[in-house]
C-alpha cells in the first residue's frame, strides 16, 4: 500500500484569505435569508420554486462530489489497485461537496425546523422520490465520513483500529450503492415535472441518464483535480495513472449519448431537435459539449498529454454541470409566464458555500495523510 | 426432461418476467386511485360566469384571509379599498381572470371575445403534490378527496410547487417562517354539512358545489343543450331550489378535469377552448403515477438494492482482503 502523508504548509495563504471573504459575506446573506425569509436573497417564485441553490449545490455539486464514488467503485468493486492512490483526495473533494449539500439543503427549504419529518413516521412517504434521495444523501454522508476516518486515526494514534478495518469492506459496499441509487434519483426527481420539462429531457430514463454523467463527472473531477492540484501544490501529476482514467470518460459519453438518442428516437421525439426554440438551442449545445470530451480522448496517444486531460475534464464538467441546469431551470418551463435568473444575494450565498468547501479541503489535505507520498523529492 | 433444459427454461423465464417487469416500470401505474363514492367537487361553468368575483370574496370570508393588494388599485387612485390579487397567492386562493383575444365583443367566444376562467386547486384524484410530498405533508382525503396541507408536516421543500400542472401551492417567499397556501375547498365547513365559501357566494351558480357524481352528471346533462337553448342552471349547489335561467353557450364538448391528468375533482366547462383559458393539455394518467410505477419497480420489497449490496460486499470485501496481503 502506499504512503499517504499530509501536504503540510501553511493554512492562512493568501487565497484562504480571499475565501474567508466570501464565505463570510455568503454567511451575512444566509442570516438575513433565516431573518427576513426566501425571498429577501433570492428570485425564487411560485413558477420556479427551485433555483440556484437546489440545481447547484445539491444535485450539481453531489454530481461533481461523485469522484470518490466513481473512484471506490473502480479500485474496490472492479479491484483496479493501480487507482488506489487516487482514492482519498477523490473522497475528501467528495466529502465537503456533499456536507455542503445537505447545508444548502438546510438554507434552501422553508420550513427547516421540520426538515427531520422526511426521515420518520407517520410523516416520511416512500412514494417520493424526495424521501430516497435525502435518506441516501444523509447516510452516505456518514458513510463518507467513516471512510475517512482511518486518516485521522492513524494522525492521531499511529494506527487505525482492527474493528474499523473489518468492517470497512461493508462500508465501501454500501458507500457505492447509496450514490448508484440517489444519483439516478436526482433525475427521477423531475418524472413528476411531467409536461413542465421538454420531452429531450423528460423520459422514463432520466435517472439513468443522470447517473451516466454523474459517475463520468466523477473520472472528470478526479482528472481535474489531480491535476490542479498538482500545480497548485507543486506536486508531479501522477500521469500514467491520469491517462489511463481519462480513457473511461470517452466510453461512459457515448453510452450516455447512445441512450439519451435513442430514447428521443423512440419517443418519436427526434423532431423536436430541429424546431430552433429554446429546448432545441439547449440539446444542440449539451450535445456538442458531451461530444467534445470524446473527441480529445478518443484516440489513447492524445491521452498522454496534460493538457488534453485538463480540456477533455473541463468540457466533460460543463457539459455534466449545463444537463443539470437545462433539465431543472433552463428547459424547465412552468408556464404562465414565469421567468427565473437568480439574485446577486442568492448567487453569493452559494459563492460562500463553495468557497467554505474549498477552505475545508485545503486544511485537510495540509494536515491529514491524504496524498500519497512524492517518492523522488 | 433434463437438467440443462430445465435450467435453460428457468433463465428464459426469468428474462420474461424481467423485461414483463421492464415494461410495467416505464409505463404508468393506472387506475391507481378512483373517485371515492362520497367525493365532493366543484363545477365552473365558464358560459354563466359574470365575473363579479364575489366568489373570491366568499373564499377570504370563509377562510378568514387578508385583502390584498398589487398596485391595481392604486392605478384607478384608491387604495386597500379593493382586493386585487393579479393571481391565486398565500392569501387568494382563488382568482377570476379574463382571457380575451383582440377585442372583448363577445362573450364566450375565442375569436374577438371572451371568457372567465376560474382559477383554483383541481383537488386531483391522483394528485402530483401528494405523491412528492417527502413528509406527507399534503393529504387526499380517502372519503371526500379534499386534498389538503397539514402545518406540522411540511418542511417547505416546495416539491409540490414543481409537480403541480396547475401552479396551485404558493408559498410564501417573504416570511421567516412561511407556508404553503392553497384551496381546501372549505374542509372545514364541508365536514359539518356545509359548502365551500366560493360557491355560497356565486350568484349565477357559475360554481357549483356537490357530491362529484352529480356534478359531473350536471355537466354531462349541459353538454347535450343546444345552443340558444333555454336552461335553468342551478346556484350554490343542485338541490338549493335556487336557479338563473339562461341560454345555453355554445360549449366545447369536453369536461375538463374528468381525466385530465389522471382526472380532478374541480371540474370545468366553457365555450372557449381550454388551452386558451390557461389550463395545460395533459395525458390522462398523473405524473406521479410515472414516477412511482418505477419507484415501485426497482425498489419492491428491497430485494433488489439488497442484491446488489450483497454483491458490492462480496467484491470489496475480495479486493480489501487482497489489499491487506500486498500492503
Amino acid at each position: 500500500m502506499e504512503n499517504l502523508q499530509p501536504l503540510g504548509g501553511k493554512i492562512w495563504t493568501k487565497p484562504f484569505k480571499v475565501l474567508t471573504l466570501l464565505a463570510v459575506i455568503g454567511g451575512i446573506f444566509i442570516a438575513k435569508r433565516f431573518i427576513f425569509g426566501i425571498g429577501s436573497v433570492t428570485n425564487l417564485s411560485d413558477g420556479y420554486p427551485w433555483g440556484l441553490w437546489i440545481v447547484f449545490d445539491v444535485v450539481t455539486s453531489t454530481a461533481l462530489a461523485c469522484g470518490g464514488y466513481a473512484m471506490a467503485m473502480l479500485v474496490y468493486i472492479f479491484n483496479k489497485q493501480e487507482y488506489h492512490p487516487l482514492v482519498r483526495s477523490a473522497l475528501v473533494a467528495s466529502i465537503f461537496g456533499y456536507t455542503l449539500a445537505g447545508l444548502a439543503i438546510f438554507i434552501d427549504v422553508g420550513r427547516y425546523w421540520q426538515l427531520y419529518n422526511v426521515f420518520i413516521p407517520p410523516y416520511l412517504n416512500v412514494n417520493s422520490v424526495m424521501f430516497e434521495v435525502a435518506s441516501c444523501i444523509a447516510l452516505y454522508v456518514l458513510i463518507m465520513w467513516i471512510e475517512l476516518s482511518p486518516a485521522w486515526f492513524k494522525q492521531r494514534y499511529g494506527k487505525v483500529p482492527g474493528w474499523l478495518n473489518k468492517i470497512m469492506f461493508f462500508i465501501i459496499a454500501i458507500g457505492v450503492l447509496l450514490p448508484t441509487m440517489h444519483q439516478a434519483s436526482l433525475g427521477g426527481l423531475m418524472i413528476a415535472m411531467g409536461e413542465k420539462l421538454s420531452p429531450l429531457w423528460q423520459t422514463q430514463f432520466i435517472p439513468a441518464l443522470f447517473l451516466i454523467t454523474a459517475i463520468t463527472l466523477g473520472y472528470a473531477m478526479v482528472v481535474f483535480e489531480s491535476i490542479f492540484s498538482a500545480n497548485q501544490f507543486g506536486r508531479p501529476v501522477e500521469m500514467k495513472m491520469l491517462s489511463k482514467l481519462s480513457r473511461f470518460i470517452p466510453f461512459l459519453t457515448i453510452a450516455f449519448l447512445v441512450l439519451r438518442f435513442g430514447v428521443i428516437a423512440f419517443n418519436g421525439d427526434l423532431g423536436l431537435i430541429f424546431r430552433f426554440d429554446l429546448a432545441a438551442l439547449m440539446f444542440v449545445i449539451e450535445t456538442v459539449l458531451f461530444v467534445f470530451p470524446v473527441v480529445i480522448l478518443w484516440k489513447p496517444e492524445n491521452r498522454q498529454k496534460i493538457n488534453n486531460l485538463f480540456r477533455a475534464a473541463v468540457f466533460f464538467v460543463i457539459a455534466g454541470v449545463l444537463y443539470r441546469f437545462d433539465t431543472f431551470i433552463i428547459v424547465f418551463n412552468p408556464g404562465h409566464g414565469y421567468r427565473y435568473f437568480p439574485a446577486f444575494q442568492e448567487i453569493m450565498i452559494t459563492v460562500g458555500i463553495i468557497a467554505l468547501e474549498i477552505m475545508l479541503y485545503m486544511i485537510f489535505v495540509k494536515r491529514l495523510p491524504i496524498f500519497p507520498q512524492v517518492k523522488h523529492a | 426432461m433434463n437438467l440443462d433444459r430445465r435450467d435453460f427454461i428457468k433463465v428464459l423465464s426469468t428474462g420474461v418476467l424481467a423485461a414483463a417487469g421492464a415494461e410495467k416500470a416505464l409505463a404508468a401505474e393506472v387506475d391507481r386511485y378512483k373517485r371515492s363514492p362520497e367525493a365532493v367537487g366543484i363545477l365552473y361553468d365558464a358560459t354563466i360566469c359574470v365575473g363579479c368575483k364575489a366568489c373570491e370574496i366568499g373564499c377570504k370570508q370563509a377562510n378568514n384571509l387578508p385583502v390584498e393588494h398589487s398596485g391595481l388599485d392604486e392605478y384607478h387612485g384608491v387604495q386597500n379599498i379593493w382586493d386585487s390579487a393579479k393571481d391565486t397567492s398565500p392569501n387568494s386562493y382563488i382568482k377570476i381572470k379574463v382571457h380575451k383575444d383582440s377585442s372583448t365583443a363577445k362573450k364566450d367566444q375565442f375569436e374577438n371575445g371572451y371568457s372567465f376562467m376560474r382559477t383554483a386547486c383541481m383537488h386531483c384524484i391522483d394528485p402530483d403534490c401528494v405523491s412528492v410530498c417527502p413528509t406527507s405533508a399534503l393529504i387526499k382525503d380517502p372519503v371526500t378527496g379534499i386534498v389538503s396541507w397539514d402545518i406540522d408536516a411540511c418542511c417547505g421543500c416546495r416539491y409540490c410547487q414543481m409537480a403541480c400542472p396547475y401552479l396551485i401551492p404558493k408559498f410564501e417567499y417573504d416570511k421567516a417562517f412561511p407556508k404553503i397556501e392553497k384551496c381546501f375547498m372549505c374542509s372545514h365547513r364541508v365536514k359539518d354539512g356545509g359548502i365551500p365559501g366560493c360557491a355560497e357566494f356565486c350568484p349565477t351558480g357559475a360554481t357549483l358545489f356537490g357530491k362529484f357524481a352529480d356534478i359531473l352528471e350536471e355537466a354531462k346533462k349541459r353538454l347535450t343543450l343546444a345552443e340558444g337553448a333555454e336552461y335553468s342552471y342551478p346556484q350554490h349547489t343542485l338541490d338549493s331550489g335556487k336557479q338563473t335561467p339562461k341560454k345555453a353557450a355554445k360549449y366545447i364538448q369536453y369536461v375538463y378535469g374528468e381525466k385530465d391528468g389522471g382526472g380532478t375533482q374541480y371540474i370545468i366547462l366553457s365555450a372557449v377552448p381550454f388551452e386558451k383559458l390557461g389550463l395545460p393539455k395533459l395525458p390522462d394518467h398523473s405524473s406521479a403515477s410515472k414516477s412511482e410505477g418505477l419507484q415501485h419497480t426497482i425498489y419492491k420489497g428491497m430485494i433488489a438494492p439488497a442484491v446488489v449490496l450483497a454483491g458490492l460486499a462480496v467484491a470489496a470485501y475480495r479486493s480489501t482482503n487482497q489489499e491487506e496481503k500486498e500492503g
